[in-house]
């Protein structure tokens, strides 16, 4: 199995590149001057933005920006936005506010999610099940800022239950009410796939085995059935934490959460390339990181898979 | 059978160490909140957006500005109606508005203890003016003499000096400036938050002070700017200037999105917003009623004509494209009918101001606007629009504007041009744009020469020029009373008004609110903005 881990992690190391490079390139064709952008409608001499524009190696190509930014981050030095600030040091404040507000979500999906699957498994057909389907259909078909600022107005504004918006009461107060918004579409998936699936394999010829023997039906549920449908469910939860750090974009917008997608969106608009770049290429190392870890744990619930 | 069971107690002792960890990592995670902003303690928040810096010479935002002009004095302030009053200083005279003499007010100190002396101010309007410090507000210091030593024109040369040769320290509590050019409005100038004085601390780790400036203000900082979420203010002990808070501090905070920071003050977690976005702005009314607050502001749109392109040569097509365009109407259409249509170049919060100076060139009035148009020869080819996509009101009136050309005057062919922001005014300094293009211009102090020379000055965008203009302006300039310099800044005005190379539109309403918690709540049009120190907190 360390084999398999040690080549997973080696073929991060072109990804980080690629991504990185494609990143930066993308952010170089931005249109606009980001330097004259600073200054809005207000003049700024032409010494000053040469200044800048030095400072930063905007004056020089794409690939020997590149160049230069790679050869500061193997240094450990992320570089600095257009107005002099530590790149390091912004991504370190907001990494803290968007890694809450994730696990957050992702915990809320993963167990209310499971929850509500099993119930409509094991109720395919009946009341619970309708309830479930067409719950979360609703959830899935409403954007989710539509969905965001209905709840903030509902539960931050007139039932005040949660605070509207900010990090000021902390975690979990703070958290709540976001998490569950950005953990809304993927709990519908998570629902469904778990009821699918269960259902499919309560039909199977091995929980009639379990059955015919005579075990307990938790532990036909929970140790056989369960246990198989979760591979999907488990890839899924995989693939969506990727997806909750971009939703974070716009679910700490509206809950005014200083986190690390509400400054990829600023620079973007600023065309800060190595915030940008720093940001997004740590997202990607995430990603792959927990991907890496959902890989493993199907083993775990199939001992049939096994890795060399 | 066996082996599977076997996995199944390794799950489980894995899933309990998984647990563990999730468990230790929430912990963790938790450990780091704030404390909620608790009521009762004589300060009040305010809403707005994030800041991009704070040291006063490297910003022109009026973000930056909300806080800045809290934690510095300058040696001017303005009056709420606009004038210019001194504030750090005793007085600013001059004889022939060019050499000024400053008196500092003695027995001032910033938040660290230094006295506040006129080397303070000379130091660092010396810093905010040598080139590379790339302060971003470096050329609000050009007026100085020997600003073009410490810029030179040939952008990798060396400058030749490190220190303005206009300004000379006579004592401790006397600063002489000597200006390029006579300028009568340099007191107002004094007003704008960049010519802020910084202590010596501040001057040796530049980047320490944005971070925590050390003012010489009524409030000081209360720990460090926290980035995109807040800067805390207090009320400085030792403040012995004339602008006294009433109450004990002010917390800015930072919003991502307006409508958030809306939600947020109907909650009542924030006092004051300045700013509400314009769609909430009716239910706003409804809701707040008293604690609604309207005001007129300094920003006013134009549409701006390339005059280096000869089809827009001719005055009286412009004068036509003015007349043609329903001002009321698209306020009305797009602005709730709370924006203010121009009726004049300069906005009527500007002292200077005329009330109807523009006349019928900036009434509706199709029937005129088709004959000058008609007069003037027509326009050929295809009538480019360019506006950026900050706001999306600007594609609704620009829309308004494209239909009352093709109705009142005919143009058939006309074509929208959407830039995106942060390419807009890049292209405009280099003259990209092929016809009338949106502009819109915020006093950074309030003067009519602050309009018109930005404008309508030299290397002005529209490539206009007028010996006429530019004569009056330096006359008005030279002018020292102040009531004689408006006319004659009026004068250029109507000069300008006369060709009409860029036409004005509407001039912004500023629409915000407060909680119940505070009162006393004034916002200025001008740099000054939230007047904090007034506000009382129940």
């Amino acid at each position: 199995m360390w084999r398999y881990v040690l080549r997973r992690l080696l073929q991060a190391v072109p990804v980080f590149i690629g991504t990185t490079l494609l990143i930066y390139a993308m952010v170089f064709a931005l249109p606009g001057d980001p330097i004259q952008a600073l200054a809005g409608d207000k003049p700024v001499p032409d010494n000053v933005l040469q200044t800048l524009r030095d400072r930063y190696n905007l004056n020089d190509p794409l690939l020997l920006q590149y160049a230069k930014y790679m050869w500061g981050l193997v240094q450990g030095d992320l570089g600095e936005n257009y107005t002099g600030q530590s790149v390091s040091e912004m991504l370190s404040g907001r990494w803290t506010v968007t890694a809450q507000l994730a696990v957050t979500a992702w915990v809320f999906e993963m167990v209310v999610g499971m929850l509500l699957g099993t119930w409509a498994g094991l109720r395919r057909g009946k009341f619970a099940d309708t309830l479930v389907l067409g719950g979360t259909t609703l959830v899935i078909a409403v954007p989710v800022f539509v969905l965001g600022y209905v709840a903030q107005i509902l539960f931050g504004l007139h039932w005040q239950i949660f605070p509207t918006a900010g990090t000021d009461d902390g975690w979990p107060m703070s958290y709540l009410l976001p998490g569950i918004v950005l953990g809304s579409l993927g709990l519908s998936y998570v629902a469904r796939l778990t009821r699918t699936s269960l259902s499919e394999n309560l039909r199977a010829d091995y929980v009639r085995t379990a059955n015919a023997k005579g075990l307990s039906r938790t532990r036909v549920v929970g140790r056989h059935a369960l246990r198989n449908s979760l591979i999907p469910v488990v890839t899924y939860l995989g693939v969506d934490f990727g997806n909750l750090m971009a939703g974070a974009i716009v679910t700490e917008g509206i809950f005014n959460l200083p986190g690390i997608g509400q400054q990829v969106f600023l620079s973007i608009q600023l065309k800060e390339g190595p915030v940008v770049v720093g940001a997004v290429t740590v997202l990607v190392l995430i990603f792959l990181l927990v991907n890496l870890v959902v890989d493993l744990l199907y083993g775990v619930l199939d001992p049939r898979i096994r890795y060399e | 059978m066996r082996s599977q069971r076997g996995a199944g107690r390794g799950v489980r002792r894995k899933a309990a160490g998984l647990a563990a960890v999730a468990l230790a990592a929430s912990l963790g995670l938790s450990a780091c909140g704030g404390d909620d902003a608790a009521a009762g303690d004589g300060t009040f928040t305010v809403g707005h957006s994030e800041p991009d810096h704070l040291l006063p010479a490297n910003t022109t935002s009026s973000y930056s500005f909300d806080v800045i002009t809290e934690l510095f004095d300058n040696l001017m302030t303005l009056s709420k109606d606009g004038k210019a009053v001194p504030l750090a200083a005793d007085s600013v005279t001059s004889d022939d508005q060019k050499v000024w003499t400053v008196k500092v007010k003695a027995g001032q100190k910033f938040h660290n203890g230094e006295p506040v002396t006129a080397q303070s101010f000379a130091d660092s309007w010396n810093y905010a003016a040598y080139g590379p410090n790339a302060m971003g507000a470096n050329s609000y210091f050009s007026y100085i003499k020997g600003y073009g030593e410490l810029n030179p024109e040939d952008e990798d040369a060396k400058p030749k000096a490190d220190k303005l040769s206009g300004l000379e320290v006579v004592d401790q509590n006397t600063l002489k400036v000597t200006l390029n050019d006579p300028f009568s409005q340099f007191p107002l100038l004094l007003t704008y938050p960049a010519y802020a004085p910084m202590p010596k601390a501040g001057l040796k780790d530049p980047k320490a002070f944005d971070d925590h400036p050390i003012g010489n203000g009524p409030y000081k900082m209360d720990g460090n700017w926290e980035r995109n979420k807040q800067v805390k203010l207090v009320a400085f002990p030792g403040y012995t200037g004339a602008r006294k808070p009433k109450n004990k501090g002010v917390t800015w905070k930072s919003y991502a999105s307006a409508d958030t920071a809306y939600t947020d003050l109907r909650a009542g977690r924030i006092d004051v917003l300045q700013t509400i976005p314009s769609a909430k702005v009716p239910e706003a009314k409804r809701l707040l009623g008293d604690k609604f607050l309207a005001r007129k502001m300094s920003t006013t749109d134009y549409l701006g004509f390339p005059l280096f392109d000869k089809r827009f040569d001719n005055p009286d097509l412009r004068k036509a494209i003015s007349m043609a365009i329903d001002r009321q109407g698209i306020n009305k259409a797009v602005y709730n009918g709370d924006f203010f249509p121009a009726d004049s170049l300069i906005p009527s919060i500007i002292p200077g101001h005329r009330d109807n100076a523009c006349g019928e060139l900036c009434t509706y009035n199709p029937a005129k606007a088709k004959e000058l148009y008609a007069k003037s020869g027509g326009f050929k080819g295809t009538l480019e629009l360019y506006f950026s996509n900050s706001q999306p009101t600007y594609a609704q009136w620009m829309r308004i504007v494209a239909n009352s050309l093709r109705d009142n005057l005919g143009i058939k062919d006309i074509q929208f041009r959407q830039v995106p922001a942060s390419d807009y005014f890049s292209m405009l300094s280099d003259h990209g744009e092929k016809g009338p293009y949106r502009q819109n211009w915020e006093a950074d102090y309030p003067s009519p020469q602050n309009y018109l020379e930005g404008m309508w000055g030299l290397d002005n965008r529209m490539g206009w020029e007028s010996k006429e203009f530019t004569e009056l302006i330096a006359k008005a300039n030279k002018t020292a009373d102040q009531q004689q310099a408006m006319a004659v800044y009026n004068q250029a005005e109507d000069v300008a008004i006369r060709e009409m190379p860029m036409i004005p539109l509407w001039t912004w309403a500023g629409q915000g609110g407060r909680s119940k918690n505070v009162d006393n709540v004034t916002i200025t049009p001008y740099s000054t903005g939230l007047i904090a120190t007034d506000v009382t907190v129940k």
